[in-house]
């Protein structure tokens, strides 16, 4: 599960929006424009900056064990800090269009098969935090959502996470990041669709299928452009203020793997050639509950020793999709049985991922 | 008046409850605060994501932790 999301933006009795001059337009248009332009001049200074600092300043070699080490840790953690906070304030303003309550009505009565499609696009930008899962899910099945598109949005807002898209870009190239991206919709949408041909829905808990909600009434809120800056603010400092520790440790933990493992040391326990690092790396990964920012530096460093890149992916999407926490609150609104088919098809999904990338890369 | 803060007991959710107790000092108002955690009880509000707060049975917010601000508005209006 997701250990941190944006919170939505509906509030009580908004205060009616003022339209939004031309001006005031162009005003935010001209800031976001002038913030993305010093962000890159910055940016594309940092590998010079880096080695400026570990071998100019602390007089380090290049290329010796230690010298390498600190100039992956100065140039990795600015980058991915940067990176970070860029995506997470767009995505922030993304978010402030979306609410679980439209969510909620716009799949509602949707037929599986598009539905799923669109559940799993909608679970990435939803904003809904990571312990309303349980209250998430009573909604959309009261509401008439059918059990598979709930699944497929429950699956795919973890499952395909910022933060891990964002490190994977900045740290393994727009490559990596794209098939994660894609598979992980894949595994939403096709595991979503399964559970729904499977018609598990007596696999709810009874008192959620003898409930009649009537959905309260709440408020849409008009939004205005600096509403909407202000949610890419406050998720920035939500996220990238809880985040930050966990990415530099795992950058000092990658770094140290870089500097100082030999090369293909990890080829023999997480290569291509061992079948069975596939299923291993799922099973350790359901109960290793961490997020993005800390794993996946040391994801890349365990790519750069010799490890194939779908055991990794798989190793990935199984710490971050399918966490023990989540699934003892799911608990209380589903049967053991239909945990076991989610369990099931959601690690049968990340498996494939791992073997299909192991053969084809 | 009543005051029940709904969610399941994450970080977010004690968050509104602190803000909520808070604003009900500084307001000087009586009223009882009410953390709810079971997942029916909060089902039965209507309210699906959470932290969500509400007063005298109307539903103030979903989803988000209130600013200080913002609650003390709703106990004044």
């Amino acid at each position: 599960m997701q250990p941190i999301t944006t919170i939505r933006p509906l509030q009580a009795a908004p205060p009616p929006a003022p339209p939004l001059t031309p001006t005031a337009k162009l005003k935010y248009l001209f800031i976001g424009l002038a913030g993305v332009g010093l962000w890159y001049a910055l940016y594309s200074q940092l590998y010079r900056l880096a080695e400026l600092l570990a071998f100019s300043l602390l007089g380090l070699k290049p290329g010796s064990h230690l010298g390498e080490a600190v100039l992956f840790f100065f140039y990795d953690t600015p980058k991915v800090l940067m990176l970070l906070t860029l995506i997470v304030f767009a995505v922030g303003i993304i978010r402030s269009f979306f609410t679980p309550e439209r969510t909620r009505k716009f799949l509602a009565g949707k037929r599986e098969s598009v539905g799923n499609v669109l559940a799993a696009l909608l679970g990435i930008v939803t904003p809904f935090c990571s312990c309303s899962a349980v209250p998430l899910f009573i909604g959309f099945v009261t509401a008439g959502v059918p059990l598979g598109v709930t699944f497929s949005f429950l699956i795919s807002a973890p499952m395909v996470n910022e933060i891990a898209l964002v490190l994977l870009y900045g740290l393994l190239g727009w490559k990596v990041a794209a098939i994660y991206l894609g598979t992980g919709l894949l595994i939403a949408i096709v595991a979503g669709w399964t559970i729904g041909r499977l018609h598990m829905e007596h696999g709810i808990e009874d008192w959620v299928r003898e409930m009649h909600l009537n959905a309260a009434q709440i408020p849409d809120e008009q939004l205005t452009w600096a509403d909407r800056f202000g949610h890419g603010k406050t998720a920035v400092r939500d996220i990238v203020g809880k985040v930050w520790i966990y990415m530099i440790a795992g950058i000092a933990v990658g770094a140290g793997i870089h500097g100082f493992v030999p090369e293909n040391f990890m080829a023999q326990i997480m290569g291509k050639e061992a079948w069975w690092s596939v299923p291993i790396s799922v099973l350790i990964g359901i109960p290793m509950y961490s997020n993005a920012a800390g794993i996946v530096p040391i994801v890349e460093a365990l790519l750069g020793k010799g490890a194939a890149l779908g055991t990794v992916l798989a190793f990935m999407m199984s710490v971050i999709a399918l966490s023990l926490p989540e699934l003892v609150i799911l608990r209380k609104v589903l049967k053991p049985r239909l945990i076991a088919v989610f369990i099931g098809v959601v690690g049968a999904g990340i498996m494939l991922v791992g073997y299909l990338f192991n053969s084809i890369i | 008046m009543e005051i029940k803060v709904l969610g399941p007991g994450c970080a977010k959710c004690s968050e509104a409850e602190k803000i909520m107790r808070s604003a009900v000092d500084e307001a000087g108002v009586t009223a009882t605060i009410d953390k709810i955690s079971d997942f029916q009880q909060i089902a039965q509000h209507g309210v699906f994501s959470t932290p969500a707060v509400v007063i005298d049975g109307q539903i103030k917010c979903v989803g988000k932790v209130p600013s200080k601000s913002e609650a003390l508005a709703w106990l004044k209006g």
